[in-house]
């Protein structure tokens, strides 16, 4: 239908954007924090931006945002796989074993009366970076972004027990960085 | 409760996604447990200082003008855009929020003016001998009135057998171009049914507004626009407009 397509196009890019352009943030930093380099995340927020409109005619709700990083994270996932073919940008990825690996060790020297320091954002923000996939990803939705762990799950097509284990360890692994971070400075 | 449920349901704790019964298992568990305590104390902190550090990124301006500009853009609405244009300079973002803005206030500007300007014809229409340009009940006689005198004559429909009867036709004007009114009788109400070209060619399905005291029924149908005025209620307008739209002659 060439001739209503002409006529649709306009009105479903204007309530595409009305929808879609106020997750622009949100979407960069999940991409930042996903691909770990501005350029790319970038890319592949433009491309997933491009998806999303290409398929918002079956969009159906309910939330905006769960449904943008559900695109957004295949488009870095493709972008995982061809980097993993140029050895020399290759990101590490923890097998999915690591998800049962017990949590203690981390940070079982953490004297108990020893509060955690507050780092500034850079800091954060490199801490956050250096966890492994999956549970960077994992954290970043739940810690950052606030989504629900109903909506993790989906985002990442795991079983909600998934997302919990997942941030659990993310968490843990965090922890043990951020006090390591505070040995670094002594 | 163990420490290993424990390490894993108070995150859930944590970000408050436990039913009252679990949330108090894990509760009474750190309040034995000196290790689980320390690390949900630390957890806690730790998303406090995320919240608080602000470890968000901004979109670079490029970007959004990048997925702005692989976008279909609104449709040209030549004079006001231009206006407008002088604001929507700012920066990428004033640029971007401005061409949103654009298209929902013409949008919404332009239909409110022709509804207002369609009550007002309807209004004049009402001054005694202002009726009608043509005074017939005959669709026959109606529809070769309008020929000649306008680009596309409306279609005229006797629908007197539903229940409205036609009256005849008139010539008005409406956002400062000529366009046909029909004119129909319910009992001693006037409904003025006026029909203007669109360039649109979709079908938009009817909406009923009331503007000044008058219910307008407006719809599109073929790349032609209707407003339907007139002072009956909204049940009754909406009853002439689909019975017009069910005596419409098949496309085609």
């Amino acid at each position: 239908m060439p001739i209503n397509a002409s006529v649709d196009d306009p009105e479903k890019a204007r309530r595409f954007r009305e929808a879609a352009l106020p997750y622009l943030d949100d979407a960069y930093t999940l991409a930042r924090y996903l691909l770990r380099n501005a350029t790319d995340a970038e890319d592949a927020v433009q491309e997933c931006y491009l998806r999303a409109f290409k398929h918002f005619d079956t969009y159906r709700g309910p939330a905006m945002k769960p449904w943008l990083f559900a695109i957004l994270r295949n488009v870095c996932r493709a972008e995982y796989a061809r980097r993993a073919t140029t050895p020399t940008s290759a990101i590490e990825d923890v097998p999915e074993s690591a998800d049962q690996t017990p949590l203690w060790h981390e940070a079982e020297e953490t004297p108990e009366a020893k509060l955690v320091r507050r780092w500034d954002a850079d800091t954060i923000r490199r801490l956050v970076a250096a966890l492994a996939e999956p549970f960077r990803e994992t954290f970043v939705l739940r810690e950052i972004q606030n989504l629900s762990y109903r909506e993790i799950a989906k985002v990442a097509e795991v079983p909600v027990g998934t997302v919990m284990s997942r941030l659990a360890r993310a968490r843990a692994m965090l922890r043990s960085a951020w006090l390591a971070e505070e040995e670094q400075c002594k | 409760m163990t420490c290993d449920e424990a390490e894993v349901l108070l995150h859930a704790l944590i970000d408050d996604e436990l039913d009252a019964g679990h949330a108090h298992e894990v509760e009474s568990h750190i309040a034995g447990c000196p290790r689980c305590a320390a690390a949900l104390r630390d957890y806690r902190e730790m998303s406090k200082a995320i919240s608080e550090a602000g470890v968000s990124y901004t979109a670079p301006a490029a970007l959004r003008q990048r997925i702005e500009a692989a976008l279909p853009q609104p449709r040209a609405v030549p004079n006001r855009r231009a206006v407008l244009r002088g604001f929507a300079m700012g920066s990428a973002v004033s640029a971007l929020a401005a061409t949103g803005l654009v298209a929902i206030v013409l949008r919404n500007d332009d239909a409110e003016r022709i509804q207002a300007e369609v009550v007002s014809a309807h209004l004049r229409s009402l001054q005694a001998g202002h009726l009608t340009d043509v005074i017939s009940t005959d669709q026959h006689t109606v529809k070769p009135w309008f020929n000649g005198r306008l680009d596309v004559s409306p279609p005229v429909i006797d629908l007197t057998a539903q229940g409205f009867t036609l009256i005849g036709g008139r010539l008005d004007y409406v956002d400062a171009r000529a366009i046909g009114a029909v004119v129909y009788k319910r009992r001693q109400h006037v409904i003025n049914l006026f029909v203007a070209q669109t360039g649109n060619t979709e079908r938009r399905g009817a909406r009923i507004d009331t503007v000044q005291g008058f219910n307008i029924r407006h719809w599109s149908d073929r790349g032609l626009s209707y407003w339907a005025v007139s002072d009956l209620g909204k049940d009754e307008l909406a009853e002439f407009g689909e019975k017009f739209e069910r005596a419409m002659p098949a496309p085609g």
